[in-house]
């Protein structure tokens, strides 16, 4: 039976810790909103970049010289696996979420007698993904976007991923994200980067395409566009990542919040019921005591 | 003024313009170039520079963009660059300052690389040094 003081002192404990846990909800859903619509902001100009990929890659079709980037190493031995995770930890399952599907994807991948590198992009992923591959993870990047990711960050990383693919250091490239769905639900997504599926170019059909002239040409803008490509998917991926861990890290701060009333609530009745019955037994005791007289 | 042209610039963080115009001028990597309605279908690069928006008669709005590309079809042109600011919010400190760092970038430089990137900074900042006058 705790004394009534390490009632009180647990209480103003808990007391505090839901403190902190609702002042981190609070920064969360606002910087979630920031992320959010950051997200949203980079959304067109990926999409647009997509549709003049197609329409390229349309009139580039069945032309060999297609850049590798596009079209692939034509083998698929080495695989790359891009892990994006954030740098802190306290949102829910936002991290081990990506993790253990890294974890599977490698697994696979090594079952069927692939190579496989991870980089890690954020300091949490690598930390759980150190004890079971360690020895496939290479160099990552960590603080990346403290505050909201910008383009050149992105950049950097596109352009690291572009060198090592230059170097023939992988064939294939996947990156690994929490897909931004709402606050409450985030999506694992497996995205492919290299080769990079066009499926814009499809749809649109040949009127478009022989109608459209280059400058300087097919092959040199595609040069240029591909690697761009690589930079916006890569970013646009650490932007819906980010929203998602604010939106983690919301939905578990406001589970925490919730969970400390609760113990705060059980723990003040504790501490009613047993200082009441301390009362009693001492009106007990002075009664008794004067009957005695 | 008959038809006007659709004019979209954005940039990886946001839509900057999305607009119905007279006509742009595009710096395309091969020479400047108006784009009007009706404008015959074309992708090309573009260099570091200034994009004219026409409008009503008389140029709206001036932005400097640092490359890109840029879609032009019979209705639209779109611009995707990679960093985009409206010339009146470039001072000549801000230029300076970059052309500074692009140079003491290329002092820097070691390998080829690295030198094409310094060359490149160079490019847009003198670009944007440019487009203060």
């Amino acid at each position: 039976m705790p004394s009534l003081k390490d009632l009180r002192l647990r209480i103003v404990s808990v007391k505090s810790t839901r403190k902190i846990t609702s002042a981190m909800k609070m920064v969360a859903a606002s910087k979630l909103r920031r992320a959010q619509s950051a997200a949203e902001a980079a959304r067109p100009f990926a999409e647009r970049m997509e549709r003049m990929l197609g329409t390229l890659a349309g009139s580039l079709a069945g032309q060999a010289g297609a850049p590798a980037m596009l079209a692939g190493t034509g083998k698929s031995d080495v695989h790359l696996i891009v892990m994006v995770t954030a740098d802190r930890g306290l949102c829910g399952g936002f991290n081990s979420s990506i993790v253990r599907d890294v974890r599977r994807f490698t697994a696979e991948l090594i079952r069927e007698g692939k190579t496989v590198k991870i980089m890690p992009v954020g300091r949490k992923g690598r930390e759980q993904i150190k004890r079971d591959f360690g020895s496939n993870l290479i160099e990552g990047f960590e603080g990346l976007g403290r505050k909201g990711i910008t383009f050149p960050e992105a950049d950097m990383v596109a352009s690291k991923i572009t060198s090592m693919f230059e170097n023939g250091e992988f064939d294939v490239c996947t990156v690994v994200y929490n897909r931004f769905q709402s606050a409450i639900a985030q999506v694992v997504t497996r995205q492919q980067l290299i080769p990079f599926a066009v499926t814009a170019g499809e749809d649109k059909s040949g009127e478009l395409k022989a109608t459209y002239e280059f400058e300087p040409n097919e092959e040199e803008i595609l040069a240029t566009l591909v690697p761009r490509n690589l930079a916006i998917q890569i970013f646009r991926s650490t932007l819906e990542s980010q929203a998602s861990e604010q939106g983690a890290r919301m939905t578990a701060m406001d589970n925490a919040t919730r969970n400390a009333g609760d113990m705060i609530n059980g723990l003040t009745i504790k501490y009613n019921r047993s200082r009441q019955a301390q009362i009693t037994k001492e009106l007990i005791e002075i009664i008794s005591g004067a009957e005695a007289l | 003024m008959a038809e006007k042209i659709k004019f979209e610039l954005v940039s990886p963080a946001k839509l900057l313009v999305s607009a119905a115009v007279d006509m742009v001028v595009v710096p395309g990597s091969e020479g400047d170039f108006g784009a009007m309605a009706q404008h015959a279908p074309m992708i090309t690069t573009v260099r570091p520079g200034v994009i004219d928006i026409h409008d009503g008669g008389k140029i709206g709005n001036r932005i400097f963009v640092a490359g890109g590309f840029a879609e032009v079809n019979e209705e639209r042109v779109t611009v995707l660059a990679e960093e985009a600011i409206p010339v009146a919010d470039i001072t000549a400190d801000m230029a300076s300052a970059r052309l500074q760092e692009a140079r003491e970038a290329i002092a820097d430089a070691k390998t080829d690389a690295e030198k094409a990137v310094a060359a490149q900074r160079l490019l847009i900042a003198t670009a944007l040094e440019a487009a203060t006058h």
